[in-house]
């Protein structure tokens, strides 16, 4: 088990230092930063003053290296347009989105999943075909397209929730959350649901799958001759059983849901960590795109690791230090 | 392929599905010929005509249908124009990763050793990455235009064409008439394209129509974030995020309008692509 889990570890360094080459290399090497930060008449010595205090007169190589030694000491830079250290900026965007994402995530599991067992264990009804024709469209319909429906219908047509921004919060250990006040989520109701959707349609279509196989296993039929009822059945064994494949799936899609939620908090205007690397991009701000992009990699490693380890824990054939 | 068509229309949403995607192909290679206006001569605008809503007769002496936009534009004809660079960045792009994603599958597959091991590790990282982030991040890095963005599309998608070719593919390599090819004198390229390829592709097709439709989706997605192409010629994508700012004023046309041609298009790409899956699949066959 150790031996596995250390091979994971060097593993997971090795994709991040791949990632950072990468995300170094793509934002750097393509373009010439200096246009950003110099304005077009700024004489030859401010020009060549900043392109020094920045490093950026240096071989690539060693720029990387700079940048690499830096990292490794948890400074991800200034933002060129703002000023502010890139990790302070995105640390303090990170609680609005990591509150939307976990939001979203929980709808997509709290509807999904029961919506989902039903239509395996009735899947001949026109109620399970209705769900699953919904979970088509939640699949192929844009996030963005969905976003502007909701706010027409909710906000502007109906005028029951807000259309956009985050409101008010509650400041909890230094950070404000939404979700703790009634106005708050009200803020909070459409971008979590717009950003929800597509995990909705995909936990509806695993655990449907899921459920239709259990249903026919022998589990169920001893318990069915034991004489449970359907409900027990289902709540005991078939949830049980589908958990683990939902679980894996959820835990990546955690992931994943950061990433959409870019779209998602452009359409709310919900200042969250998808708004800021939008308006960076838009900005050319490039300390905040590289330090975005490393911070999403790491999260991604880690969670794919985190996910790796529990399969270990789950499934004992892994952890004789089988290759993965 | 007489009795494929025949099964394919047994299903009568598929079909309509599938003659709502020529309808719209078709409409929008013919859209030159079927608009009131070229909605990207600047000359043919009237900003008299701007956001008045669908049935108005404008200056041009026409009646707009659907509406005009903010810049006096036909909405029916910048739709149909849309359309055309829609599925023009969709095809290209779908094409471009279903031949790059293809060639390393069956590479991987066919070398084997550390490049099938390099490539494949490649393939898996970029899948747990989302599509979108890297298309972002590429088209910001690259600049507007149809190149930057068909690169951006390809690169956030070739991954699913090789995953499923290197599945394909190995599987395919085990059997018999591979065999037997290799007994014959015949080149190893020759095998690879006359015999491996052919009988790779029902899988890949299906995961090329899925892809065209996510390269509309993910183009419209930019274009909405303002990342995709110059906004002198829209694409559906920006119409919509242009129209977003009126919605809040009730002038809902000139971003649903839009919406909905999109809509239409994808989700009939997706039903057909859910269509050829079913029948591909030996395992549903009667």
């Amino acid at each position: 088990m150790l031996g596995y889990i250390i091979q994971r570890l060097i593993q997971s360094a090795f994709v991040m230092l791949a990632m950072s080459a990468l995300v170094f290399l793509g934002v750097y090497a393509i373009g010439n930063p200096i246009d950003v930060l110099i304005s077009p008449d700024a004489t030859q010595d401010i020009r060549e003053a900043t392109i020094r205090h920045y490093g950026l007169d240096q071989p690539l190589w060693r720029q990387y290296l700079a940048f690499l030694g830096r990292l490794l000491q948890g400074d991800l830079g200034r933002s060129f347009v703002l000023n502010i250290p890139v990790l302070h900026l995105v640390l303090s965007r990170l609680p609005a989105t990591l509150e939307l994402a976990l939001t979203s995530v929980l709808i997509g599991a709290f509807i999904g999943i029961p919506l989902g067992i039903y239509a395996g264990y009735r899947p001949e009804s026109p109620v399970s075909k209705a769900i699953m024709a919904a979970s088509v469209l939640g699949f192929s319909v844009p996030t963005f397209w969905v976003g502007l429906i909701l706010i027409l219908t909710f906000a502007v047509n109906l005028d029951w929730l807000p259309a956009g921004d985050r409101g008010p919060t509650v400041e909890v250990f230094g950070v404000g959350w939404s979700f703790l006040t009634w106005e708050g989520l009200r803020f909070m109701a459409l971008p979590a649901l717009n950003l929800s959707l597509f995990k909705l349609a995909m936990l509806i279509r695993l655990s449907r799958a899921g459920t239709r196989e259990i249903m026919l296993s022998d589990t169920v039929k001893f318990a069915r001759a034991a004489g449970l009822t359907d409900f027990t059945i289902l709540r005991r064994h078939v949830l049980r059983l589908i958990s683990i494949p939902l679980v894996t799936v959820f835990g990546l899609e955690f992931g994943s849901t950061l990433a959409f939620a870019v779209v998602t908090e452009t359409i709310f205007s919900w200042p969250g960590v998808g708004k800021l690397i939008i308006d960076s991009i838009t900005s050319l701000d490039r300390p905040v795109m590289v330090g975005y992009l490393i911070l999403v990699a790491f999260l991604f490693v880690t969670i794919n690791l985190v996910v790796d380890l529990t399969y270990a824990v789950l499934d004992p054939r892994l952890r004789r230090g089988r290759r993965v | 392929m007489a009795q494929f068509w025949r099964e394919y229309r047994e299903n009568w949403i598929a079909t309509l599905a599938l003659a709502v995607v020529v309808l719209i192909v078709a409409a929008a290679l013919a859209a030159p010929l079927i608009t009131p206006q070229d909605p990207y001569d600047l000359a043919n605008l009237n900003l008299r005509d701007a956001r008045r809503p669908p049935g108005f007769v404008g200056s041009g002496g026409y009646v707009h249908w659907l509406g005009t936009d903010a810049q006096g534009r036909d909405l029916f004809s910048a739709i149909l124009y849309g359309l055309r660079i829609s599925l023009q960045m969709g095809v290209a792009a779908g094409a471009v990763a279903f031949g790059l994603g293809t060639s390393l599958g069956i590479m991987a597959a066919n070398i084997g050793g550390k490049i099938e091991q390099g490539i494949m590790r490649l393939v898996d990282l970029q899948l747990s990455f989302p599509a979108i982030l890297l298309a972002l991040v590429l088209v910001a890095v690259l600049g507007q235009g149809r190149v930057p963005l068909i690169i951006a599309l390809v690169t956030a998608q070739y991954a699913y064409f090789a995953r499923t070719a290197y599945g394909a593919a190995t599987a395919e390599r085990q059997k018999d008439y591979i065999e037997a090819a290799r007994a014959t004198p015949l080149p190893g390229r020759s095998i690879v394209l006359r015999h491996l390829l052919p009988n790779c592709m029902p899988p890949l097709i299906v995961v090329g129509t899925v892809q065209i439709a996510n390269a509309i989706s993910l183009e419209a997605t930019l274009s909405f974030l303002g990342l995709g192409l110059p906004p002198t010629e829209p694409s559906l994508g920006m119409l919509i995020a242009n129209g977003f700012q009126y919605m809040m004023s009730g002038r809902t046309w000139i971003s649903v309008y839009p919406g909905i041609a999109l809509i239409l298009l994808i989700v009939a790409i997706n039903i057909v692509g859910d269509q050829l899956r079913d029948q591909f699949n030996p395992r549903l066959r009667r």
